[in-house]
């Protein structure tokens, strides 16, 4: 690439702000007894160096799953364990079993924010970058400015080098896998999707779009000849990638059982904390949590044990997070496009995120992830999106007093943005690629031609409410009889927005070949 | 950065890079800072509780005040906003007080003086017509220039890192230059005049100012051969140019006059007690006359030529120690120092007088004093290389020469800083810092000079390049070897002398530029 120096420049800049957010605080410093996630990977470090393998994930005297057990596949575990060895080297003190609970120094510190700097620019920054660079159709300079803006998307950088966390991992893992797809070089993307799979269980919320454009490849490639074969490849891929990680909890039924239970824990609420998705928001209104359980145990008393009526809820989420992702998939199955699937990965993961039981706040940057990846196509639209999800997890930054990096960056990332797509003036139907549904529109109501104007009123709106919101989060206190008024706020007109871009995604993705036959009319 | 203005119009880019520059010094706010912010926080308790008559007696702690009155009033004034922050920061008893508040206004009002800086560069980089280039935004000299002022790598570290107030010095520097460059001569000398009385340090490049304006602001005409016209001797100039340095003084220093106190001010501004370096050697010629020293007595040491008796121990053991006895040359002492900074300057000055090159010639004169004064001056401080760095960045978008000159400079001075920062977290932080600068100056001055030879011949890459081994020897080799017990001082030895020798190459390359310059025809008579 003849812009390489460009694009050093952009990786340093990536780098320099992510370590420089680094020096701010970290979830559950000096908050005895449970502190916070960075205690959990310290933990899990422990853990992982200290018991031998088949105790991880068991419950026992050394290891007290109710204190921060292992609840993430072994990738993760052995990730923790390699990160061990090196701290065993530097000091054992910060591993020891027992006595290194709560553990914090400046020291360690040090140590476990270089852990996510590492792993960071070993898989997710080049991901970004190759990715940037196989980009179609855009000048060298789109490709690296691209770059920036999906390297300083705040979301991820507060929750890794903030809150403290190692999604770069999973998500570097998962960019791989779309990268290798969209190449066709399909066998190392899923080796790659199924490694992201293995680090974090929450990448389910991307398999089904994986699945169904690798199928849809097969199918297009005919069933009874090469894609059958890729099929196969394919399948064997996935298997081999998904023993080789489990190796060691194969060998015997109750290790397996027990990990996926530590994985998916049935037993566990609606959701966590305030989330922005439907469930929680809904509740300000029905206080589903009270409400819905005593209904149902109304209804089913007599079939049902008492606490089995949460079977019923997660039917319910079920239902409506297949409703809501089903017209995608099928789409995508039965046109397998690049395009199509990067579209489709963000409506998946917002039904998943929206509509499916247990989910964290930090889980929505499982769906940024797709959305920096659209960047160029509807700058403004994903610029719009991924300030929200910042947003949306504005509770949990601001209890890990991470307030100033957050103001600083989102106001960063806006302006690497607006500058480098210029997106106050790609707002029309078409730059939104909205046109091809607003004709159809307009077949029956002719008068609908004020799409793009009102989507800009929307934005102003939002931005305004959005700020306006974060100023008296932080200045006010919330009244006594209320204390969570304002995070339930945030949760609230977060998933307002993430339904208006559900629905948003969901059209560009059902009317999208329509377009391309139009332009075939036209030309 | 650079990507930040590419697909920017025309307008706004300079406000995308300033505003940039800004969220990142934000975000440096919960870096380590030095000692320097516990001086400006005594100094701002010292101006808001004691009366004007105390300030440069006062002497509770370390820090006394030491820098000229406009700097004092300047603290003043921050002070009465400091108050809405934190009361007890202005406490002159509450030594090393530092509340989360007192740092967040002490950080901000760094970041917010700096505004003066972007309006300087700003206005630089309107009077600036570097080399014609290519349509595109990222390589037009403008930009570019832009780019090296406001996200100047040395600036960052010392003013919000290190902690220092050298933004809004340095814009008030920038701009009376930018000033001159526009014939506005004497607004150019007003502006200096009041740096002056900011911060005493930029009477190093004093003597530029005063040749220039009386050769080319008083005289008002040539003869055709360019020397000078001894008849058109404007004497309203001079005294209005007079006037207008008296006035200033007499605004900073005339109520200490009053109060009977110029004696105990100007000994507090120029403490001459200090050894001839500083704790850690500035990269300048002393520093290479000191390594020198030691090799020699190590050698006579060896032969048997010296007597080990009558060794200073200090010499041997350490080069931290602030009075520095030399073994084997002759110890200097400050008069030497003045002397021979004269000397180093005087060939500058007289090229100024007598091959006037408009206000080019002016920046290299000014460039050249204070590089020399960085070079020979008596107890330097490093962090002085900003005042030679900062006003080349104007002359390397100019022409490829300058421009290598430059990068050779920038990229040795601002190595020469990384001492400054010394604790684990900022490691990264400076080297990414670093690298990110010179990335971008280095790829983006060739890109402006892709038609010319190359900025750097076999043995400037070489030398450039063995700025990344010393790194890594000093700060991940070097600690873990055995060395580090016993000569601890060899990180910074190596470091000031490795910096030292590009930094002097710099400078005598720049001098030989000047020299042989032909005195061009084409610039435009004063």
């Amino acid at each position: 690439m003849e812009k390489w120096h460009l694009m050093t420049i952009v990786v340093l800049i990536g780098l320099t702000v992510r370590w420089t957010v680094s020096l701010n605080s970290y979830s559950g410093a000096g908050k005895p007894p449970m502190f916070g996630d960075y205690e959990a990977q310290r933990h899990w470090q422990e853990i992982t160096f200290n018991l031998p393998i088949k105790q991880w994930y068991f419950n026992s005297s050394d290891n007290n799953l109710q204190y921060w057990g292992l609840d993430y596949p072994p990738l993760t575990a052995y990730h923790s364990l390699l990160c061990a060895y090196v701290a065993k080297f530097i000091n054992p003190d910060w591993i020891a079993l027992h006595t290194s609970r709560g553990y914090e120094s400046q020291a360690h510190k040090l140590f476990m924010r270089t852990t996510v700097l590492i792993a960071d620019l070993l898989i997710y920054i080049p991901a970004v970058v190759l990715y940037c660079c196989c980009l179609k159709e855009i000048s060298t300079k789109k490709k690296v400015a691209n770059a920036l803006c999906i390297l300083l998307y705040p979301g991820l950088i507060l929750i890794d080098y903030g809150h403290f966390q190692y999604n770069s991992v999973s998500l570097g893992f998962a960019l791989w896998g779309v990268l290798g797809v969209s190449c066709d070089w399909d066998l190392l993307g899923s080796l790659a999707f199924c490694l992201a799979i293995n680090y974090k269980q929450m990448e389910l919320y991307h398999s089904l779009p994986f699945f169904c454009f690798l199928l849809g490849k097969c199918f297009k490639k005919g069933l009874k000849g090469k894609g059958f074969v890729l099929l196969i490849k394919l399948a064997c891929t996935v298997v081999a990638s998904f023993i080789l990680c489990w190796l060691p909890f194969c060998t015997e039924r109750e290790q397996t059982l027990q990990v996926l239970r530590r994985l998916f824990p049935v037993d566990r609420g609606l959701f966590e904390d305030k989330v922005a998705n439907i469930w929680c928001s809904f509740s300000i209104f029905l206080k589903i949590k009270e409400i819905l359980p005593h209904h149902f145990q109304i209804i089913i008393r007599y079939c049902y044990q008492e606490n089995k009526c949460f079977i019923f809820i997660r039917f319910f989420s079920f239902c409506f997070t297949f409703l809501s992702l089903l017209p995608a998939c099928v789409k995508l199955t039965l046109q397998p496009s690049s395009k199509g699937f990067r579209f489709t990965l963000v409506s998946c993961a917002l039904s998943f995120f929206l509509f499916s039981f247990q989910v964290h706040e930090k889980s929505i940057l499982l769906v940024s992830l797709p959305v920096c990846l659209v960047l160029s196509e509807i700058p403004f639209m994903s610029t719009w999106f991924l300030l929200v999800s910042t947003f949306s997890m504005l509770p949990l930054l601001l209890k890990d007093e991470l307030l100033m990096p957050l103001v600083v960056t989102t106001i960063a990332f806006f302006i690497a943005c607006a500058t480098s797509f210029s997106i106050f003036e790609k707002t029309s139907e078409e730059e939104l690629q909205l046109k091809s549904f607003s004709l159809s529109v307009r077949k029956y109501l002719p008068c609908f031609t004020f799409l793009s104007r009102i989507i800009q009123y929307l934005f102003l709106i939002s931005v305004i409410t959005m700020v306006l919101l974060t100023l008296i989060t932080v200045t006010l206190d919330p009244p006594q009889k209320l204390p969570d008024l304002f995070s339930v706020l945030v949760c609230f007109v977060s998933c307002l927005h993430f339904l208006f871009f559900l629905v948003y995604f969901n059209i560009i993705i059902m009317w999208d070949s329509k377009s391309g036959r139009n332009q075939k009319k036209i030309n | 950065m650079a990507a930040l203005g590419i697909a920017m119009g025309g307008g706004n880019w300079f406000s995308a890079l300033a505003l940039g520059v800004t969220l990142l010094k934000c975000l440096l706010i919960p870096t380590y800072h030095s000692t320097d912010f516990e001086v400006h926080r005594n100094w701002l308790a010292i101006t808001h509780s004691l009366p004007v008559s105390q300030w440069y007696y006062e002497a509770t702690s370390e820090w006394t005040l030491d820098y000229p009155p406009f700097f004092a009033w300047f603290e003043y004034a921050l002070s009465h906003v400091a108050k809405y922050f934190d009361q007890e920061m202005l406490n002159v008893r509450n030594l090393n007080y530092s509340s989360s508040r007192t740092l967040l206004f002490q950080r901000f009002s760094v970041i917010f003086t700096d505004a003066l800086f972007v309006y300087a560069v700003h206005e630089c980089c309107k009077c600036i017509d570097g080399k014609k280039a290519g349509k595109e935004l990222t390589e037009k000299p403008k930009f570019i220039l832009s780019v090296l002022l406001l996200w100047n790598f040395g600036l960052l570290i010392v003013d919000h890192i290190h902690f220092q107030y050298n933004g809004f010095l340095f814009g008030l520097m920038l701009l009376s230059i930018a000033r001159l460059f526009q014939k506005r001569h004497m607004e150019g000398a007003f502006l200096f005049a009041v740096l002056l009385h900011f911060k005493h340090i930029y009477l190093y490049v004093a003597p530029a100012y005063g040749v220039y304006l009386l050769r080319s602001y008083c005289f008002t005409a040539n003869k055709p051969d360019g020397s000078i016209r001894w008849n058109s001797f404007s004497f309203v100039r001079v005294i209005s140019l007079g006037l207008i340095v008296f006035l200033v003084s007499a605004l900073s220093l005339g109520p200490f006059l009053a109060l009977n106190q110029l004696p105990q001010v100007l000994s507090r501004l120029f403490p001459f007690k200090r050894g001839l370096c500083h704790a850690y050697w500035a990269p300048n010629f002393w520093a290479l006359y000191n390594a020198l020293d030691k090799v020699l007595s190590i050698i006579g040491l060896e032969l048997k030529l010296l007597d080990p008796n009558k060794i200073p121990k200090a010499s041997m053991t350490s080069g931290l120690v602030q009075q520095f006895q030399h073994t084997v040359l002759p110890s200097v002492t400050p008069l030497a120092t003045l002397i021979c900074t004269l000397i180093a300057m005087l060939p500058s000055i007289f090229c100024l007088w007598f091959k006037p090159q408009g206000p080019r010639g002016f920046l290299r004169c000014l460039i050249l004093c204070a590089l020399s004064s960085f070079l020979f001056g008596w107890h330097v401080h490093e962090k002085a290389i900003l005042l030679a760095v900062l006003p080349m960045s104007l002359l390397s978008v100019g022409k490829a020469g300058d421009a290598s000159i430059f990068l050779i400079l920038t990229t040795t001075g601002h190595y020469s800083l990384f001492p400054l920062l010394f604790t684990a977290p900022e490691l990264p932080t400076k080297i990414l810092l670093m690298l990110l600068f010179t990335t971008y100056s280095i790829s983006s001055l060739k890109t402006l000079f892709r038609k010319e030879k190359p900025l750097f011949n076999w043995l400037e890459t070489f030398y450039l390049l063995g700025l990344g081994p010393l790194e890594v020897f000093c700060e991940f080799v070097f600690p873990f070897t055995s060395w580090k017990l016993k000569y601890p001082f060899i990180p910074l030895l190596l470091t000031s002398v490795y910096c030292a020798a590009g930094i002097t190459y710099a400078w005598f390359k720049l001098y030989v530029s000047v020299l042989s310059d032909p005195p061009s025809s084409k610039t435009k008579k004063q």
